[in-house]
């Protein structure tokens, strides 16, 4: 039964697998390069465990920015989890003690699995979901510590792989760009963005940039046509 | 406690306890089926597409337009995964294609 139900979950979490790898070590390289141990890789993707974010924290790191700006940051950044989880709270609860676990672990790659699996009806759901959920988050760690560990030893020239980070929110953009009845969040958010980076500079745009798109979202919610284009889950 | 240590730690924790909170959030206001705050369902659909877009600008924020190469490799590079995305709608081949392009344009080429 327990080696159905892994055997299943591998092959459904393959595409997370070649995913999680190559942009952990990408990630891994990276904090490597900012002056951090893969010690640290492996506490971060342990503890924090979230793509997007793990690649802006590199640069929050030195301390450079306020704590109240990291806060806000990190919320802004994971909102979308709001709906993540709305899907999933009767499924979570039932799972007890693990359920804390599959809050945790709710990633955009493990959303979209556990939203889109057809689990055979001898297979425990509850079970499919937790191992599911653990192997993404382990693909991860052993993604960003050995990018981490190799990252010291790579004989190439590696300039430029930060790079994958801007190509990760490119790619971001363009799925939501497509599956959002309206483009007015992003213009809002390219707009405020620009225009924060021209007033404050490089090193403290961020924090005007959000406040001044939720302001301007709120005030423009009732002209946004709302709901994605397609219902994702359920 | 040498702050080269404490600093960081301390980011990491306060990175890992936001993210927990988001991803808790929904759980802790509406497990017992209560009604979703139209604010917060607001916010939660119409700023995520926001915030991406600032963290294309967070990315690009070091780039010189006025000085040579005027951001011309990270124009053709983010162009590159743009085009193939839209093509092929592979996540990993676009944004693997666009970092090698991009190491190759700053190497080699700028």
């Amino acid at each position: 039964m327990t080696k159905k139900i892994v055997q299943y979950a591998f092959i459904q979490t393959l595409p997370v697998l070649c995913g999680y790898i190559f942009m952990g070590i990408a990630f891994g390289i990276l904090l490597e390069r900012g002056g951090y141990s893969f010690l640290w890789a492996f506490l971060i993707s342990l503890i924090i465990y979230s793509g997007s974010m793990q690649f802006v924290l590199i640069g929050l790191l030195g301390g450079g920015m306020g704590l109240f700006s990291v806060i806000l940051l990190t919320l802004s950044v994971q909102s979308r989890h709001i709906f993540y989880g709305l899907s999933f709270i009767e499924k979570f609860k039932a799972m007890g003690k693990t359920g804390w676990y599959m809050v945790f672990s709710l990633t955009d790659e493990t959303y979209s699995l556990l939203c889109g699996m057809q689990i055979p009806k001898e297979l425990n759901e509850k079970k499919v979901f937790f191992t599911v959920a653990f192997l993404n988050q382990s693909y991860w760690v052993v993604g960003c510590t050995l990018g981490a560990i190799l990252g010291g030893f790579i004989g190439f020239d590696t300039t430029g792989i930060d790079f994958a980070m801007t190509a990760l929110f490119v790619v971001i953009f363009i799925e939501q760009w497509t599956s959002f009845k309206s483009h007015i969040p992003a213009l809002v958010g390219t707009g405020c963005g620009v225009g924060a980076l021209v007033i404050f500079g490089a090193s403290a745009f961020i924090l005007p940039a959000l406040i001044a798109s939720v302001g301007l979202l709120l005030i423009l919610k009732s002209r946004i046509p709302q709901g994605e284009a397609q219902e994702a889950c359920q | 406690m040498s702050l080269e240590f404490a600093t960081p730690m301390l980011v990491i924790l306060v990175v890992a306890v936001c993210t927990f909170l988001s991803r808790f959030l929904p759980f802790a206001l509406f497990g017992g089926g209560k009604e979703v705050p139209v604010i917060v369902k607001t916010l939660g659909e119409l700023l995520p597409p926001a915030v991406i877009a600032i963290l294309v600008v967070y990315c690009l924020r070091g780039v010189h337009f006025a000085i040579a190469p005027n951001g011309l490799p990270e124009f053709i590079a983010i162009g590159i995964v743009a085009l193939l995305h839209i093509w092929k709608r592979n996540n990993l081949l676009s944004i693997g294609v666009g970092t090698i392009s991009y190491m190759f344009l700053i190497q080699s080429i700028f």
